[in-house]
């Protein structure tokens, strides 16, 4: 459990404050969130330490409403390059230093900071502009002079005479609507510019509206293939504020279905690359196995996408009857099923080949990066917050955390099929132990969290999925953040892509594995 | 006189389509002028190899396209009705499905890929975002469904659709396609609509 | 065996008896070229919906099967639908080049197409170095897909044309020494020649080592040439949208398409010509009676199966393998295959010296 107790930094010590702490061994930023206080903006950052597991929460603010600015730490974290770069999108905070000041998920020439408290949404301020979006060579930076006077710079990303192609928002390789611009020196990439937003559907504004049983409905929408982590995650940061326990059997039903979840996402996953790889048949293999959880799912939760199962203090229905024999029939089924996937696609020699030694990157790159999940444990960064962090069940089974050291595709891509029969493992170790007990804890009609604020994380399919809650003591939150797991996968892409070729970079986005409307939130 | 033909898919049977009032007035009007024979065999001819021959736009932007995959993986096979072939260029394809939340930003993109298609080609709106906002309508970067920038012809309600009903729309589309005239009559002739005019 | 020259001679001399010969002769041009495109359309067809078929059973699915029984009219509705698409001009392309292109690829699929012996008397373009005409003409294909490439004006098509010329000339290489290999056993470059000489023995058995090595290194090539899986880089769904294609809509798409599936359909048959005896029936030397009964087999029956034969181990192969990069695609060519291809025809040489075969 993450201590909720905030150490405030002011602005002035902020950069040297951070440096210090990483110096101390606070190698992992895990989120750093923009804040509208009314009265201040800042940030508030959660930093871990990989090697002795202590956590620690700062923030910082600055009274300036008007030109408000921070000292960056993209220097010290890389995590921090797109989160800043969020927050200039959503609040307006400049970060001095910053090399790339361009807003993440909006339009440039949009109005207003959105999750500013006195952002006006009407529509006349902001209608739907059909025009094509400026798509910018250079971004601004901000460098503070010798003097303390701030001073803009241009920074060129694509010179002039450079073979600029387009990849996305419209590709089919970018696994949604994600674009990269990327320069290439014949089939080698040089440099490569991602640009986020197409599927940035303000969640996070929209839960500072609603109630917080409310907010449940959105949480299942960011990563569909993680929607029960992402709701298990929510449920359990607002049971822990409101202090709201749940039973032991919810605990259960709740471990076995992330773990269905998983494997259900894993074998996405596997299809998935498989088709940007172009092997189709085995793209169809894995959909047709993945639709008997779905089956499973649809039993239980009615839903075979979005799932709403998890509530606060409990689950949505009691697991169907038959749940019990189906999983146990599915486990039976997909075993001998993951060896025809190792003959068809694993120990393919060309499937070798794409995947081996390309796209590597480094355990130190990862951490940085924060680069949870799959990713990081390829590179052998022990990240699992079912480790780390044990939340449901996961301390009283037995499972072993696939660590590989490669931290190539082909590592990434053996993680999760090892990950699967972990799954299985632990879903076998659960199954038929399902204790007797409510499904569904009583709660209050209207629940409301003390004011604090709070954060949990879960291991969803592609990372650490974490959920920052602040409250004022009302029915909703004041504000609400999602840690995506997609973002430092999808900011770490260019630092891995480099100097690969185009059929690299599909290969590595699909073992980073990220799903769009994750990152865009 | 009566000249106006139902239309039919195979496997399924014309009473248990919804919505068959639209099409059936759709179809008188097109008919309102009468055809010669010839003409209008060689119409139905083409529009049956229109129909049966919608090859969609690999598109999508979130949940939704998971389940338009689905549709297409192994046990809903949207091959056998003949939208087989998923193009990823826009220009070879005939449908595109759009199937997800269309936000400010993507709202342009989205258009030109339209633009970008060749004619004929047909919309349909997937699930509660496209068709309405669904959601996430409340929100400050979500376009209130895509008929606010595209023509639609068929929506699919759902959140997201399940297969089947996916499979209902895209017929119903297919049905659409039928009662259209390639040659005789006029052709999807409505006013332009302000999004289409020239700015 | 049925000698199909015997129906070409009889149609001649009843031309002859009410028409000049010069007419004659450019009214036999016509319906020979009427009857090689529809050939080669139906062709295109029946392997389009033969591809559909393949595929769904390797991936469980039924494939198309509402249109017509068994889904049979899909590729039908499918080119109705692509004669009636509307055909974009697009701005800033290269309009004469960009138009020209389709046409320069189905052009050349067709000439290589009217190379293959599909029966005895049965060849419609014969002549002696009739190897060296299909290996040219099937190699102006190339020259449309980089022109696509280049006159679409579209970053995508060009990278895709680009990989397409550098994978289709590389192959070429590898056909040649494959093809050549056979040449040396049959002293012959003549297509009609080259399936009489397998009357005894096709050369696959014939020249055992060396003809099987051949064989193997002719299909790995051959797909690379037509650009299928997992040599598809130059369309490359996943990472080019459509490759050299990318802006074409229409039929002019759908001559691409075509010439695609046709142009495998060739790899097969020349196949089946070189290496499996063409239209010349199983015959073991010695059983006399076993050959007569394969004679009774007509020879087009025979040259179908094989060439379709070959064409399903290609698909097998599509719908097995995953795609290939660009460096190991020729890293493959001209590491492996050029080398491992020059010393099997200096094998086969020897073979051939020694009077080693069969």
């Amino acid at each position: 459990m993450i201590s909720n107790e905030i150490i405030a930094i002011p602005v002035a010590e902020y950069h040297d404050r951070m440096q210090q702490l990483r110096n101390e061994g606070y190698d992992f930023l895990e989120s750093l969130t923009g804040m509208d206080w009314g009265d201040s903006l800042g940030v508030v950052c959660h930093l871990e330490s990989t090697t002795t597991g202590a956590h620690i929460v700062v923030k910082t603010a600055t009274e300036d409403r008007e030109h408000p600015e921070l000292p960056t730490v993209s220097d010290i974290w890389k995590a921090a390059e797109l989160n800043e770069r969020e927050v200039y999108g959503f609040f307006g905070v400049r970060f001095v230093g910053h090399p790339d000041m361009r807003r993440l998920f909006l339009r440039e020439d949009w109005v207003g900071y959105p999750l500013r408290k006195d952002y006006d949404a009407s529509p006349e301020v902001n209608p739907v502009r059909m025009t094509n979006e400026e798509t910018l060579d250079s971004t601004p930076t901000y460098q503070l002079n010798a003097d303390g006077k701030l001073e803009e710079k241009v920074n060129v990303i694509f010179e002039d005479g450079e073979y600029v192609i387009n990849i996305g928002p419209q590709h089919p390789a970018t696994h949604g609507v994600l674009r990269f611009r990327v320069s290439l020196e014949g089939e080698i990439i040089k440099k490569l510019d991602v640009n986020c937003g197409y599927i940035h559907r303000g969640i996070e504004k929209m839960c500072e509206s609603l109630t917080y049983p409310q907010t449940l409905a959105l949480t299942d929408r960011l990563d569909y293939l993680a929607a029960m982590h992402n709701r298990h995650a929510l449920c359990m940061c607002i049971e822990q504020a409101a202090g709201i326990e749940v039973s032991d059997r919810v605990q259960y039903i709740r471990t076995i279905m992330d773990e269905l979840q998983r494997i259900d996402s894993h074998l996405l996953f596997f299809s998935c690359l498989c088709m940007d790889l172009g092997a189709l048949t085995a793209f169809f293999y894995g959909f047709r196995d993945r639709e008997k959880i779905l089956d499973i799912f649809e039993g239980t939760c009615g839903g075979r996408l979005i799932l709403n199962y998890n509530t606060i203090g409990g689950v949505q229905a009691d697991i169907a009857p038959d749940f019990v024999r189906k999983v146990k029939e599915f486990i039976a089924y997909l075993r001998p099923q993951l060896k025809e996937y190792h003959d068809v696609f694993t120990n393919n020699v060309i499937a070798r080949q794409r995947l081996t030694g390309v796209g590597v990157l480094s355990r130190e790159d990862a951490i940085s990066f924060g680069a949870t999940g799959a990713t990081g444990r390829a590179a052998g960064w022990a990240c699992d917050v079912r480790k780390r962090m044990p939340y449901g069940v996961y301390d009283r089974v037995d499972f072993r955390e696939v660590l590989f050291t490669e931290g190539d595709c082909f590592a990434r891509y053996m993680v999760r099929m090892e990950e699967i029969e972990e799954s299985m493992r632990i879903i076998e170790q659960l199954i038929d132990n399902i204790p007797e007990g409510p499904y569904q804890t009583k709660t209050k009609p209207v629940i409301r969290i003390p004011e604090g604020s709070y954060y949990a994380a879960v291991e969803a399919s592609r990372g650490e999925f974490g959920v920052f809650i602040e409250s004022r003591g009302d029915k909703s939150p004041y504000r609400m953040k999602f840690r995506s797991t997609g973002l430092p996968l999808v900011s770490a892409i260019g630092t891995i892509a480099r100097g690969a070729k185009i059929a690299d970079l599909i290969a590595i986005g699909g073992t980073l594995d990220y799903v769009v409307p994750d990152i865009d939130r | 006189m009566e000249m106006m033909k139902k239309p039919q898919i195979k496997s399924m049977k014309y009473e248990d389509f919804k919505d068959n009032e639209t099409l059936e007035k759709m179809a008188a009007e097109l008919r309102a002028g009468g055809t010669n024979v010839v003409v209008g065999c060689l119409d139905e001819m083409i529009e049956w190899g229109r129909s049966n021959s919608l090859w969609p736009l690999t598109f999508a932007t979130s949940c939704c396209g998971i389940e338009f995959m689905a549709v297409g993986a192994a046990r809903y096979d949207f091959a056998r009705f003949g939208f087989e072939v998923t193009r990823a260029s826009p220009r070879q394809a005939d449908i595109i499905m759009v199937a997800g939340t269309i936000t400010h930003k993507m709202a342009p993109v989205l258009r030109r890929l339209y633009d970008q298609m060749a004619d004929p080609k047909y919309v349909v709106a997937v699930g509660g975002c496209a068709v309405s906002g669904g959601p996430f309508r409340k929100s400050y970067h979500v376009v209130q469904g895509v008929d606010t920038i595209l023509p639609v012809d068929v929506y699919i309600p759902g959140c997201p659709p399940r297969p089947e009903a996916l499979l209902y729309g895209m017929m119903q589309l297919q049905r659409k396609v039928k009662v259209e005239r390639f040659l005789g009559g006029v052709n999807r002739k409505e006013p332009k609509p302000d999004y289409l005019k020239e700015k | 065996m049925f000698d199909f020259s015997i129906v070409t001679q009889w149609f001649h001399a009843l031309l002859l008896s009410f028409l000049p010969e010069g007419v004659a002769v450019f009214l036999e041009c016509v319906i020979i070229g009427l009857f090689l495109l529809l050939l080669y359309a139906l062709l295109a067809c029946a392997l389009i919906f033969m591809e559909r078929k393949v595929c769904a059973a390797y991936q469980c699915r039924l494939g198309p099967n509402r249109v017509g029984p068994w889904g049979i009219f899909q590729v039908f509705a499918d080119v109705l639908k692509m004669l009636t698409k509307e055909i974009i001009e697009i701005r800033h392309a290269d309009r004469l080049l960009y138009n020209l292109a389709p046409y320069i690829v189905v052009v050349a699929s067709v000439l290589a197409f009217s190379c293959l012996p599909i029966n005895k008397g049965m060849e419609i373009l014969d002549f002696h170095v009739g190897v060296f005409f299909m290996m040219a003409a099937s190699s102006i294909g190339v020259v449309g897909i980089l022109l696509a490439g280049w006159s679409s004006n579209n970053k995508y098509s060009l990278i895709g044309a680009m990989r397409s010329g550098a994978q289709m000339i590389s192959y070429e290489l590898s056909i040649g020494l494959s093809i050549m290999t056979v040449v040396m056993l049959t002293d012959t470059m003549q297509f009609s020649q080259i399936v009489e000489r397998q009357a005894d023995c096709w050369f696959i058995f014939k020249g055992h080592i060396p003809a099987l090595i051949a064989f193997v290194i002719y299909l790995i090539a051959g797909n690379a040439e037509t650009n299928r899986g997992p040599f598809d880089l130059p369309e490359a769904e996943s990472e080019l949208t459509a490759g050299y294609h990318t802006e074409y809509s229409g039929m002019h798409f759908g001559l691409f398409y075509v010439a695609e599936f046709v142009n495998m359909f060739i790899v097969a048959g020349m196949a089946a010509t070189i290496f499996l005896g063409g239209w010349m029936p199983f015959h073991i030397p010695g059983l006399d009676g076993f050959n007569a009964v394969m004679d009774y087999i007509p020879g087009f029956v025979w040259f179908f199966a094989k060439a379709f034969f070959v064409v399903f181990l290609l698909m097998w192969i599509k719908w097995t393998f995953p795609r290939l990069r660009v460096d190991q695609i020729l890293h493959l060519e001209w590491k492996y295959l050029v080398p491992i291809g020059l010393v099997n025809m200096l094998l086969m040489a020897v073979i051939v010296v020694f009077n080693w075969h069969f």
